[in-house]
Formats: C-alpha cells, sequence, structure tokens
C-alpha cells in the first residue's frame, strides 16, 4: 500500500486491517503518535487526514491510500509552531503521553478556527484525556498560541 | 552526612592519564559503609554520579527518581543548580540506574523507588551537597589555575570569575582540573543562605522535560525498538485467581506473522513483530479457565460483608479518651456510612515492559518507579542475581502509584515471557487498555461510618470512626514499616491523624483479606479517609448552625498550618459571599506526605441533577516552594484527578468479572469538565514536603460540601451523584 505521510511517499506492507497507528508505530517507526486506548477514546493517537484531526487506533491502513497524513513528526504549520511555543511557554506537559495528540487536535482547531472561545476550545479537545489533568494550561496555551497567529 | 568522592579523580588515578571527561561526583550514604566505589576501568561518565561536568561546559544531573509528569527531572536539578551556580541552559539530565547502595529514597532505607511524595523531600539537601561540593572544587581549581585566593573567587549563572586579575572562566574550562582535586569533606561545604537563592522559589527553572514531549520524541517503554524485538500481547484470567485448564493454540500459531504463543504462570503470551498481530493472535487463542481457586463475588456481595464486619470492633487505630460512655450519654449524636469503590489508575500509557535476557544478564526498559524491588523479583523470576539485572528508567506516561507495584506485577509478567522464550529475542510486553483496567492493582474498596457527638455548647464531645477495607501493604516489603499491632497505616492515615481538637476519639479498622489485587492510588489512604471527615466536619457544623470555616478553625489551635491554609482558601475562594441559587460553596481540609491543603469548591446544580464544578481556589502549605510553577501544576493535575473520582470513578465487579473494560465505561476527566482552578501557594521556610498527592483528596469533600450546600442534600459515596 502506499501513503503518503508528512508529505512523503511510503510504501508498506501490511494487513488492510492494520490501524494507521500501528503502521506509524511499529512499521515507520513513528513513536511520536502514541497507544493510549485502541478504540477512538482518549485521543492519544490523534493525526491530521487531509488536514482533520483524526484517530490512528481506529483507521485501518487500507483507508488511507490516496489521502495526506501528517503526523506530530511532520508538524510545521503556523499554527504549529505557535501551538509548541505556547506548551513550551506555559510548561503544559506532566508526563506528556498524552501531548502529541493534544498538539495534533489543538493544531487542527487553530488552523480551522484562528480565534476559538472558551467552549469551542472545550468542544475541540473534549476528545483528548489527559490523565495529568494539564486542561488549565491547555486552554491557556491554545489562547496564547492565538493571540500570537493574530 | 554523605560522603562524597570523585569518580573521575579516581578513574585519573588508576588509568595515569586525564580521561578529559571533567568532574564527576558520586554520593556514598552511611547506611551502605562497606561498599566500595564502582570498578573504574569502564567508569568514564558511567551515571554513577549526581553531577557531571563535562569539558563541554555541559553540567549534567543524574536523577534517582523516575519522571512520571510530577516535574522531579526538572526539580531536583533545580536544586544542583541552585548550590552550584550554573547556568539553567547548560544543565542536562539522565535518570539513575537502579542502584540501591547510590540512588536509594533516603526515606525508605536501602531501597531505590518513588513515592509516597517523597521525591523532593528525600533529595532536598543531597541534591543541594552535590552542586555544593562541585561549586567549591570548581572555585579551588580556579583559585589554582589563577593564583588567587578562593574566597576572592565569585560563582554566577555557570561563569568562575576573580574581579581583581580579570580572570574568568566557564565550568567546561575548569572542569578537567576539578577532576584532579580530591573532593573536600562535607562539613567544608556550605550551603546557600536561602535569602541568596536564584532559582529556589523563584520560578527561574522551566521544566527539562517540555520539548522532547511537545515533539514527540520522548522516549517511553511503548517507543523502544530493536530490530529483533518482538511485541507480546497476553490473555490473563478474566477472574482474579484463575488458571490456564486448556489452551488450544493451534490458531493463533497459524495466524501470518505470530512468532510464538507460551504459557507464563499469569496467562497465555502471544508473540509477533507486531502489537496489530500479537493481538490477533491473543484473539484467536482459545482458552478455557479454571476457576476453581478464581474470585466470584460481586460488587454487592462486597458491600454486604463490610458492613456485617463493621457491627463489631476492629484494630484500634487511634484511642483517645473514652468515645463509648461519652456517646451514650449524649442526646445529640450524627452518625454516616460511606462507600468508597475499588479505583483504577488507569494512566495514560498502558502498562509495558521491554525486556532481552541473556544467560548471564537481563535488561530492562521500563518507566521505573520501584528499581530495588523490580530488580529482585526479576531476578527471581529469570533465574540470576538482582545486580546481574540492568534497569533503565524511562519517562513514565503517567502513574499514580501504578508502577510501584510492591509484586511487580507486569514486569514480572513481561521477565516471564522473555524466560519462556529463552531469552532468544528481546521482547516487549503490552497490555491493552483492556489489560490495563481488568487487571487490577485498584484502589481498595471501602466502607466506613463515623458516629459524632455534640455537647449542649455546640463541641465535638466524641468521635468513632470504623474502615473496612483491605491492607495495601499487608505481605509486601513495606509491612515491617507500615503495619503497626496489626493496623496498616495506610488504610488508616487521615483518619487516625485527625488534626482536629475532639476530647474522646476512636478510629478502629478491620482488614479485610481478597483475592482482587490492590494497591495505592495517588494519596493512598487519604483518598477515602479525607472524605469522610471532611464532610462529617462539615455535617457538624451545620448541626451547630456555625460556619463551617470557624467551626474548623476553633478545632485547629495547636495546628497552625491546618488553620493557615484554611483561611488563605477561604479568604482567596471568596467563602461566605452570596451566590446565586443553584449554586454552592464547598470547603475541606486536609494534610498528607506532611502538606497542607485547603480547597473551596464552586459548583453549579442543575434542575435534572447534574452538576458542574466551576472553580477551585485551593491554598498549599508544602514547605519551601522549590519550584512554584511546578508545584501549581501539580496541584491543578491532583484536583483534575480527584475530580474523575468525584464524578464518575468505579470499578465493579459482577460474578467475579471487571465490568469496566475501556474510558467508555470508566469515564475520566475530559477539558470540558475541568474548573477553573487558582493555586495559592504559602511561604514556608520549612523542608519541602510531598506534591504529587496532598491535593487529590482534597476535592471530593470540597465539591461534597458545595453540593450540600446548593442542594440541602448529604451525599456520603463516591462517586457524587445527586439523582
Amino acid at each position: 500500500m502506499e501513503l503518503s505521510i508528512n508529505g512523503k511517499s511510503v510504501t508498506v506492507d501490511v494487513d488492510a486491517d492494520t490501524p494507521l497507528l500501528w503502521v506509524l508505530r511499529d512499521h515507520l517507526q513513528m513513536t511520536g503518535t502514541k497507544y493510549g486506548c485502541g478504540m477512538a477514546l482518549c485521543g492519544a493517537c490523534t493525526v491530521h487526514v487531509d488536514g482533520q484531526p483524526t484517530r490512528s487506533c481506529s483507521m485501518p491502513i487500507s483507508t488511507m491510500v490516496g489521502k495526506k497524513i501528517t503526523t506530530i513528526e511532520g508538524l510545521n504549520s503556523k499554527a504549529a509552531q505557535a501551538i509548541q511555543s505556547a506548551w513550551e511557554k506555559l510548561d503544559v506537559v506532566q508526563c506528556g503521553y498524552c501531548q502529541s495528540g493534544q498538539i495534533m487536535s489543538a493544531t487542527a482547531l487553530l488552523e480551522h478556527n484562528p480565534k476559538p472561545s472558551d467552549s469551542d476550545i472545550d468542544s475541540a479537545m473534549s476528545g483528548n484525556i489527559c490523565r495529568c489533568a494539564t486542561y488549565v494550561r491547555i486552554r491557556a496555551a491554545i489562547k496564547e498560541a492565538a493571540q500570537t497567529l493574530a | 552526612m554523605n560522603t562524597i568522592f570523585n569518580i573521575s579523580r579516581r578513574t585519573f588515578l588508576k588509568t595515569g592519564v586525564s580521561v578529559g571527561a571533567g568532574l564527576t561526583l558520586g554520593l556514598y550514604l552511611p547506611s551502605s559503609p562497606a561498599e566500595t566505589p564502582p570498578a573504574v576501568t569502564d567508569i568514564l561518565f558511567e551515571p554513577n554520579a549526581f553531577v557531571r561536568i563535562g569539558t563541554d561546559n555541559s553540567v549534567t544531573v543524574t536523577v534517582k527518581h523516575v519522571e512520571m509528569g510530577q516535574g522531579t527531572y526538572t526539580g531536583l536539578p533545580t536544586l544542583v543548580a541552585e548550590e552550584l551556580d550554573a547556568d539553567w541552559a547548560q544543565v542536562k539530565v539522565v535518570g539513575a540506574p537502579a542502584d540501591a547502595g547510590r540512588y536509594n529514597n533516603l526515606f525508605w532505607g536501602p531501597v531505590q523507588g518513588t513515592g509516597g511524595s517523597t521525591a523532593m523531600a528525600n533529595s532536598f539537601e543531597q541534591m543541594r551537597m552535590a552542586g555544593a561540593t562541585a561549586r567549591q572544587m570548581l572555585v579551588t581549581a580556579a583559585a589554582q589555575a589563577w593564583q588567587v585566593p578562593a574566597a576572592e573567587i565569585v560563582v554566577k549563572a555557570g561563569l568562575v570569575s576573580h574581579a581583581a586579575s580579570k580572570h574568568q572562566a566557564s565550568f567546561g574550562e575548569l572542569a578537567e582540573l576539578a577532576a584532579h582535586l580530591t573532593v573536600p569533606e562535607s562539613g567544608e561545604i556550605k550551603l546557600k543562605d536561602p535569602k541568596n537563592f536564584v532559582y529556589i522559589g523563584k520560578n527561574t527553572t522551566k521544566r527539562k522535560d517540555s520539548k522532547a514531549k511537545i515533539n514527540g520524541t520522548a522516549i517511553y517503554t511503548q517507543d523502544i525498538n530493536f530490530p529483533d524485538l518482538l511485541t507480546a500481547v497476553v490473555a490473563h484470567s478474566p477472574r482474579f485467581g484463575g488458571k490456564v485448564k486448556s489452551v488450544d493454540m493451534s490458531k493463533a500459531k497459524g495466524i501470518k506473522g505470530v512468532v510464538d504463543v507460551v504459557q507464563i504462570p499469569t496467562g497465555v503470551a502471544v508473540l509477533a513483530r507486531d502489537f496489530w498481530t500479537a493481538k490477533k493472535g491473543r484473539d484467536a487463542l482459545v482458552i478455557e479457565w479454571d476457576n476453581s481457586q478464581a474470585f466470584m463475588g460481586s460488587t454487592a456481595d462486597i458491600l454486604a460483608s463490610y458492613k456485617a464486619k463493621a457491627e463489631n470492633m476492629g484494630m484500634i487505630a487511634r484511642t483517645e479518651g473514652d468515645v463509648a460512655a461519652t456517646l451514650a450519654k449524649t442526646t445529640k449524636k450524627l452518625r454516616a456510612e460511606y462507600v468508597f469503590p475499588y479505583l483504577a489508575h488507569a494512566t495514560m500509557e498502558p502498562m509495558n515492559c521491554v525486556v532481552k535476557l541473556n544467560k548471564e544478564s537481563c535488561e530492562v526498559w521500563n518507566g521505573e518507579q520501584f528499581q530495588t524491588v523490580d530488580q529482585a523479583n526479576i531476578a527471581q523470576v529469570v533465574g540470576l542475581k538482582p545486580e546481574q539485572v540492568k534497569i533503565n528508567m524511562l519517562y513514565a506516561g503517567g502513574s499514580f502509584g501504578r508502577r510501584a507495584n510492591p509484586h511487580s506485577d507486569y514486569v514480572k509478567e513481561a521477565a516471564s515471557i522473555a524466560k519462556a522464550i529463552e531469552g532468544k529475542a528481546p521482547i516487549k510486553l503490552v497490555w491493552t487498555r483492556e489489560d490495563d483496567m481488568q487487571g487490577g492493582q485498584y484502589r481498595p474498596f471501602y466502607y466506613h461510618t463515623i458516629e459524632a457527638g455534640l455537647d449542649e455548647q455546640g463541641n465535638i464531645n466524641a468521635w468513632h470512626q470504623r474502615i473496612v477495607g483491605q491492607s495495601i501493604v499487608t505481605g509486601t516489603p513495606f509491612e515491617g514499616f507500615l503495619v503497626k499491632n496489626g493496623v496498616d497505616e495506610t488504610s488508616v492515615e487521615g483518619a487516625s491523624t485527625l488534626p482536629y481538637h475532639i476530647p474522646n476519639l476512636l478510629v478502629d479498622l478491620h482488614t479485610i483479606t481478597s483475592q482482587i489485587p490492590i494497591q495505592w492510588w495517588r494519596s493512598v489512604g487519604s483518598t477515602h479517609t479525607a472524605f469522610s471527615t471532611e464532610t462529617m466536619m462539615d455535617e457538624l457544623a451545620t448541626a451547630t448552625g456555625k460556619d463551617p470555616v470557624e467551626f474548623r478553625l476553633a478545632l485547629l489551635k495547636e495546628h497552625p498550618r491546618h488553620a493557615a491554609v484554611l483561611k488563605l482558601a477561604a479568604e482567596k475562594g471568596d467563602w461566605g459571599k452570596p451566590l446565586p441559587k443553584g449554586k454552592g460553596r464547598g470547603i475541606a481540609v486536609h494534610e498528607s506526605f506532611h502538606s497542607y491543603v485547603a480547597q473551596v469548591a464552586e459548583v453549579t446544580v442543575n434542575d435534572n441533577g447534574t452538576y458542574s464544578i466551576d472553580r477551585v481556589v485551593c491554598a498549599v502549605d508544602c514547605g519551601i516552594a522549590v519550584n512554584p510553577d511546578v508545584i501549581r501544576a501539580q496541584v491543578e493535575g491532583s484536583i483534575g484527578y480527584g475530580l474523575s473520582a468525584v464524578l464518575t470513578g468505579a470499578i465493579t465487579l459482577k460474578e467475579g468479572l471487571v465490568e469496566q473494560t475501556n474510558f467508555h465505561n470508566y469515564p475520566v476527566l475530559r477539558i470540558n469538565e475541568m474548573p477553573v482552578i487558582e493555586v495559592h501557594i504559602v511561604e514556608s521556610q520549612e523542608k519541602p514536603s510531598g506534591i504529587g498527592e496532598p491535593a487529590t483528596p482534597v476535592i471530593a469533600p470540597a465539591v461534597a460540601n458545595a453540593l450540600f450546600a446548593a442542594t440541602g442534600k448529604r451525599l456520603h459515596d463516591l462517586p457524587l451523584k445527586l439523582t
């Protein structure tokens, strides 16, 4: 199967039902995208598929052919840079395991909605669980990033 | 005091050449006087020290505690940087190997591990001494090189200078010279006066782990890979205590990519080159389970049996005055029963472990929280000596107590798989979310009763608390320290240490034996005792018509640190200011891990009985606040963690099966449920105490008391349900 990941064409030989997450992690050694639940419940595996935040744990690889996949390793948009800088400035992370997914969701939010309200943020980010509950800082960092982009 | 020795000098003396390595310091502790420093032949840059200064001007700090989010990779290096007067930018962090001789938790004796909110507290002087010693040696080296008095040399932000002679050098330039010096005795080392701190308490040290965790390059156990690595997924008994009766492996073995299937003590492991294939293999196993020794009960049976136990007197945890006689003659009495469910830790990274086994050695990669215990248990499984087991401590994707398992459950399972395949390949054990949720090691189920009496003046004259639950530490290496006169202190802490002045007080405990595997969960005993004690205090205040804050303060005269945080939270949390209908404010105060926390929670109750927590104002006294921003982060996160238990957290059993499997039926707090949080840190000159846990237990009683204020309804069972 031929995939487009972070702007590069990649060929993989795996079963059609293999989720994108495990192709990234186990076949392509791109480990920034994390396994958390396997049921699209926690958001730790979030990547962008054609610009949309998508739970890679529940996406069979066969459905990914012809789509543009972006992972944490390939993030480089202005919004992404603003998000990552704000995350660093506010020291959002704790254990960090969910943060790739949080950053992918937050970046997609700003790319589609440069000035999100509080409820826009809560609604866009509610699919991403953080067991360290870094939510206070996630909210603040998204606002900070939105300001730097304005 | 600690004995510090100079590894780089020993290397120099032995080899006769400068290692070009700079200065490396190790610390040895009086508890192991017989221990000799490690062999020096291959010592260069081995992480058996706390401070290493490279000729490249890097300062590398070895941290003996796991970074699981609590900020230890920032907090401990802050102490070194402070006394060394390093530039924060030049400080790098590495995790320590398993080695209880050098890296033990000073509060735990010869045990290396992280827990009980002790990382900062036990390292405070040790890491400062490590930094101060290195600083003094750099100064001595500079004094010798420049032929000037050491007393005239100034060190600031990574630069050593002598004003009169206009000499200046970086640490890197002096490292090799310093490496040849004898380490000064600890008595010759002077720690800074706190008024000269530039990092401690100043918010000048950003997290060291931020960048890697933001760009996806931070390495967790789940990310470890080798060309010949096999991923193992295990079929576990669905019931605790169940065993494999028979297994048909043929279908699993027939799946393309499955490399091996092996039976191990905890089930059947399927090994493949990747997770997805291994999981498919596991799903294809046909196993008949032997339930003859398994737990077959349900939550309702557990509660009924605990209630029956509570009819009688248990083991006494604390007794003062005469509770029975006082209650017998008191007319105004309050009594309540409390039920606390089993709780899963539900770390974001499910349990996993990498093991590479050879004939003479075993190497392990893990979010390692319990080095000594795991090392010994792994050694036993694979038939090696503990010192033959090398453990690499990686970032842990959350723990909340889970990875400090006294029985090394998942770690031993990984070792047993490596052994079953005779070490033919390194293996990575991966638990699915379902394995993790259903794998036990829960915060125990507890049942409490409290009966309290009020005299005619509205003073509490008697308090009798009874606790029923499983013991976390019985049968573990911690039993000797923590079980006293038959009472597991972790079952009663927070209740047996009730700070209020009550003349007649009795706390007793029934310890239950059960097959359900249990473990400490962020804040341990206080997860339940803070709730029952602080909601009962609220009920008693209401019964006397007194303000809950004033009522508590009157009984805390001998506990000024409790009183101070209570007052601060009340003041900052607008205590006493009116709220619109449907809203309520509640307060609670509790000490755990020698830190004092008070919280004011504000809630909104909707017509349909649902509610939200809008705002939490938290006052905390954890002694000297080394990294105030990390402390604020821990408080925010601890409250969020506690809120999952307030709103939804419950593991339940039916006919021996755990009913929850994943985040759809074990929901945890999401961002839309997170309140606004304000953290106020009390200025203190006391030694630092815990901060990873103490804010967690306070939120449940604060919310329950707020719900009462909003609705007039008292809730005694967690999670808190109004309908």
